[in-house]
């Protein structure tokens, strides 16, 4: 199953467990862990469902493409991680 | 106990008044940007942070103490972009709260970047966009000022009625509601805006006030501190007279004293192009007379070399008219219990402050 990572800057916040979810692209894996932490999801996205401007995904190492729907393809045992972009602050 | 809730770019700062004056007594969201805070009724303090990179997050305190993290306001879902109907840079994302007010019927307000206005009637677990001044055809007229989105700052609620609000918008004019919000109508007759090509001079939709507050006795006197001056009025906003006080007419912030509707504050800057104390000295401004006549008050206050600007929600009165308080981007803070007469400096170092507010 992928897995998600996220940024330890978070949990000053709110808990951000690593997760192993099911789903073939961003949005599923990462619907799949909003469905356990609802809260988290106001963190990463914005009210329209994209990613926040100073939030950066990378699947496998490489930077998201689709910001807005979350469309790019995760593998079986793909690596997803949601950071802090170095901007703003 | 006299409560003083200082919000700011690092922290919710709590000053109480103890026998030797007026003192911190504690702080919460250290090291976040704290928006807003407003008492409520029941005893408890709802706080809007704007996380920046994570967003606006709405915490509320019981009146027993504990903190909770609530859902924030959102905006419903965009509609397909028509260039005719939307401008392609306003996204219908919630970028700030920056006022929250609550009416005598309990609901609580919010005003937002970039621009909408929400109401919740369970003290903040959930909120609703207010559709009807959201799809105002005027709204593609608002802009940002200051801010690159338009931004909702305002929300006056008429005491003797939670159907009648008064919001202000920069740079979107003054809107009135008698209905709870059900229809709006603006209300910017007598303003004028000198940043404009003249012939959208005294437009509406395009006014820039900075900030809006009502005399709680009196609602129907409004005083607002706009981009090009001072702005009163006797009739809820239906008419308004443009005041020029020296040293500086421009600035952000205003107060009006609780009991008296001729009395007002306000903390004046240079102007627009040039945003400090006029020669370096933080001044209040304040108008005994209904506008008539300005003193210029400096007792206690730096007067070489300061440069403390003073935005629009960091002055505040308190309940007896006597208390304010006001706070400035380089983290001073002061305040007065002689209605500005003399000014005690509380601190010095704080974060830069976004607001100031009185509870109980």
């Amino acid at each position: 199953m992928p897995r998600v990572e996220f940024t330890p800057i978070l949990r000053r916040h709110l808990p951000t467990p690593t997760a192993e979810v099911e789903g073939d692209t961003v949005r599923a894996v990462l619907d799949a862990v909003f469905a356990e932490h609802p809260a988290l999801r106001g963190y990463i996205l914005d009210d329209q469902g994209a990613v926040r401007l100073h939030v950066a995904i990378f699947v496998d190492g490489e930077p998201l493409i689709d910001r807005d729907t979350l469309s790019d393809a995760v593998g079986p045992r793909g690596e997803v991680f949601v950071m802090q972009a170095l901007s703003g602050g | 106990m006299a409560t003083l809730y200082v919000s700011t770019r690092k922290g919710l700062f709590t000053l109480t008044r103890g026998a030797s004056g007026w003192g911190i007594a504690g702080v919460k969201f250290l090291g976040d940007p704290v928006a807003t805070a407003l008492p409520l009724a029941d005893g408890g303090l709802l706080a809007a942070l704007d996380l920046g990179h994570f967003g606006v997050k709405m915490h509320r305190r019981s009146k027993d103490g504990a903190w909770t993290e609530l859902p924030a306001p959102a905006y419903p879902p965009q509609p397909e972009a028509d260039p005719n109907e939307e401008r392609p840079d306003v996204k219908w994302s919630l970028e700030r709260v920056w006022i929250l007010e609550q009416g005598g019927d309990g609901a609580v307000w919010a005003g937002t970047l970039p621009g909408g206005l929400f109401r919740s009637d369970d003290a903040g677990e959930t909120w609703a966009l207010n559709e009807a001044l959201w799809n105002r055809p005027e709204r593609r007229q608002w802009f940002g000022g200051g801010n690159v989105l338009p931004a909702m700052h305002s929300v006056s609620i008429d005491p003797r009625d939670p159907k009648s609000l008064t919001v202000a918008i920069s740079c979107g004019g003054v809107w009135h509601t008698d209905d709870a919000g059900a229809t709006w109508a603006l209300r910017t007759e007598g303003m004028f805006a000198d940043y404009m090509p003249p012939e959208q001079r005294t437009a509406s939709a395009i006014q820039d006030p900075h900030r809006l507050v009502a005399c709680a006795a009196d609602p129907d006197t409004l005083w607002v501190q706009h981009h090009n001056g001072i702005f009163h009025s006797t009739n809820r906003g239906k008419q308004w007279r443009y005041l020029e006080p020296a040293p500086s007419a421009f600035g952000f912030a205003v107060a009006v004293h609780p009991k008296d509707p001729k009395t007002a504050w306000f903390v004046p800057a240079v102007k627009d192009e040039c945003r400090v104390p006029v020669e370096g000295a933080v001044v209040v401004n304040r108008t005994r007379d209904g506008g008539e006549t300005f003193e210029t008050l400096r007792d206690g206050l730096p007067q070489t070399h300061a440069y403390d600007l003073t935005y629009r929600h960091a002055l505040d009165v308190d309940d007896t008219g006597d208390v304010l308080a006001f706070g400035s981007t380089t983290g001073g803070l002061w305040i007065t219990e002689n209605g500005g007469d003399d000014w005690q400096l509380v601190s010095a170092h704080l974060p830069p402050i976004y607001a100031v507010r009185f509870g109980a």
